[in-house]
């Protein structure tokens, strides 16, 4: 583990405003993001996800902590000074100035001749297939063309680190999903590093190399996308990531008794006393009655390639089952069924 | 049309007739100014018969071109130096975020608005005339800026409101992307803000144009503008040369406020 670091935050704190009205909005955040890596910052809203860019960008002098861009410290330097470039969530592109004129704005700043902008604007429009729109004005696109200029026109400088708040939050599904793996293609091709701001854990998953859980101020939990779906580190990461069924419990030897009286098989490491257990829809099996903890299905929920089943337990909560629709047969609602758990599949958290 | 919106004025009885009529009382003088301008006869109030004599009358008369002449050059600097001061101020006010005593700041910069227009007259007169006796100077520097003066609020409304409706998030890219503040107001801040400033410096225009009190008080002698011409004609005798010259001052102004109308419409 050698890699390079491209942002180093330590300690980073944000307060707005002083006395009562004091807002923490970051409380003490490090982090370390590799060179080249695809690294998601991700969230509900009013998490500080955000924040935390814009100190990276320069936006914002966090109140305390500092931040390092490949060793050198900028905490305190103005943004036109920082070799990062940003993505807006609403693109903030310049009305007034043509889809070329805006992607050369960073490199006609820098005081670049224009003879290398124009070839650098070539370049990139080629990259996010906008070749055919260079003269017309930003208004005159939609809205994914938008996104486009947008993107090219932070990746044009070559900035040692593009950050992203939240650029798809507009788009379509469909559009959304395009610019996903596009996003993905760009940043493999060009090999910059990616800083991208979510609340979307699908689309955090789907693109990241690692991805930091952010809530209320704080990092939760950082590691690649597996790492976090399948080992959360708390009921918060996973409940925000993917759905999740929460069961809560005793340790009683080396298994859990919930309850329902049933006592599951489980993997333990350490943990004693009252736990919460949390567990995968699509962990969840369900066979006619049998062995296993008995449910009733309340609800049935027909989602094409997968059925949803609300199953009610015998103490009255709720788990909820994921099952391929093709798979083994049907089941209806009041239907008695048992339902299996894989001990791996099964998360123990402290409650 | 929605019809179960609790109150409309338009439909109340009498409506339409009130209407017209507040437009007849705002505009029939102003037609008859008009009217009697094109008048073959040497009255204001008794018709001769159709023809622009009083125009041609006007435009040959020396102290009418002087005037004029003299109404235009002040009324260009006034706005000009308004419309950069009201500029600035505005840039202070708006791209700052909230401060304290904003409120104050707001009232300093549009006194003119509110303070007796006579008032002001009368301090600049006596001030001028201090500055006149230590300088020497008597040239038309006094009335130009006056004129900046109490155009400055003007010019100032209509660049705010148009900084107002404009996204920061513009200059954030701008500093993102390399470009120093003073570049993020060359390169961005200044082409969007355009209209504001053209429609502010039109607005200022007019005001300059059309001054008679503060320009009465402030002038020297063989200074006088359109106005303080005009007004000066009336203490002699009236002949319709003064509504030409009116409705030419008229038809210049409803020309401005149209390209005014035309630029501040077209941002949405």
């Amino acid at each position: 583990m050698n890699t390079p670091i491209a942002v180093d935050a330590r300690n980073i704190g944000k307060i707005y405003a002083t006395g009562k009205d004091a807002v923490t909005a970051l409380g003490d955040v490090s982090i370390s993001i590799e060179k080249g890596e695809f690294f998601t910052l991700l969230g509900p809203s009013g998490c500080g996800k955000t924040t935390l860019l814009r100190c990276i960008a320069g936006f914002e002098t966090p109140t305390s902590g500092s931040i390092h861009l490949s060793g050198r410290d900028i905490t305190y330097i103005p943004p036109n000074q920082r070799p990062v470039n940003t993505v807006f969530q609403s693109y903030a592109l310049f009305p007034h100035l043509s889809v070329a004129q805006n992607v050369g704005f960073g490199l006609k700043m820098l005081g670049k001749p224009a003879g290398d902008v124009a070839k650098a604007v070539a370049r990139v429009l080629a990259l996010v297939k906008l070749e055919d729109f260079a003269d017309r004005l930003p208004q005159q696109l939609s809205g994914g063309q938008q996104q486009r200029v947008a993107l090219a026109r932070a990746l044009a400088p070559e900035p040692e680190v593009l950050l992203l708040d939240e650029p798809l939050s507009a788009l379509d599904l469909k559009l959304r999903k395009e610019m996903q793996s596009e996003l993905k293609r760009l940043q493999t091709e060009t090999g910059i590093t990616f800083v991208f701001v979510t609340h979307d854990q699908e689309e955090a998953l789907t693109m990241s190399n690692r991805i930091g859980v952010m809530s209320q101020g704080e990092l939760l939990q950082v590691g690649t996308p597996h790492d976090i779906y399948e080992h959360p580190v708390n009921r918060f990461v996973a409940d925000f990531i993917g759905e999740t069924n929460f069961l809560e419990g005793v340790v009683e030897g080396h298994q859990v008794r919930i309850g329902t009286g049933d006592a599951l098989d489980v993997v333990l490491d350490g943990q004693v006393g009252a736990v919460t257990l949390a567990i995968r829809p699509e962990q969840v099996s369900l066979t006619t009655a049998g062995a296993g903890i008995a449910a009733q299905i309340a609800e049935t929920t027909y989602l094409g390639t997968d059925t949803h089943y609300d199953l009610k337990l015998g103490d009255g909560s709720h788990i909820i089952a994921r099952v391929q629709s093709k798979s083994a047969g049907t089941f209806n609602v009041g239907d008695t069924v048992s339902i299996a758990i894989d001990a791996k599949a099964v998360q123990v958290l402290k409650s | 049309m929605n019809k179960k919106r609790a109150f409309d004025v338009t439909t109340l009885p009498g409506f339409t007739f009130i209407a017209i009529l507040s437009f007849v009382l705002l505009y029939a003088p102003i037609a008859t100014l008009v009217i009697y301008s094109f008048n073959g006869g040497n009255s204001v109030n008794q018709w001769g018969g159709f023809s622009l004599q009083w125009y041609v009358v006007a435009f040959n008369n020396q102290a009418v071109q002087d005037a004029t002449v003299r109404s235009l050059i002040i009324a260009l600097w006034a706005s000009v130096i308004s419309t950069t001061v009201a500029m600035m101020a505005a840039l202070g006010t708006t791209r700052r975020g909230r401060f304290k005593g904003q409120t104050a700041i707001y009232m300093i910069i549009n006194q003119p608005l509110m303070v007796p227009e006579i008032v002001t007259a009368v301090a600049l007169l006596i001030f001028f005339s201090s500055v006149k006796i230590a300088t020497g100077y008597t040239g038309l520097g006094y009335l130009i800026l006056a004129h900046s003066a109490f155009c400055v609020p003007f010019a100032y409304l209509p660049i705010k409101a148009r900084l107002e409706g404009m996204d920061t998030s513009m200059e954030t890219a701008a500093a993102d992307l390399y470009a120093t503040p003073w570049q993020t107001f060359r390169y961005v801040t200044l082409p969007l803000l355009l209209p504001g400033v053209i429609a502010g410096a039109m607005l200022a225009f007019i005001i300059s144009l059309d001054n008679v009190i503060i320009t009465e008080f402030v002038k020297s002698a063989g200074q006088d503008t359109l106005p303080t011409y005009m007004l000066g004609q009336l203490r002699r005798a009236l002949t319709p040369e003064v509504n030409a010259i009116s409705t030419a001052l008229l038809a210049l102004t409803v020309l401005i406020l149209i390209a005014f109308v035309f630029l501040t419409k077209k941002r949405e």
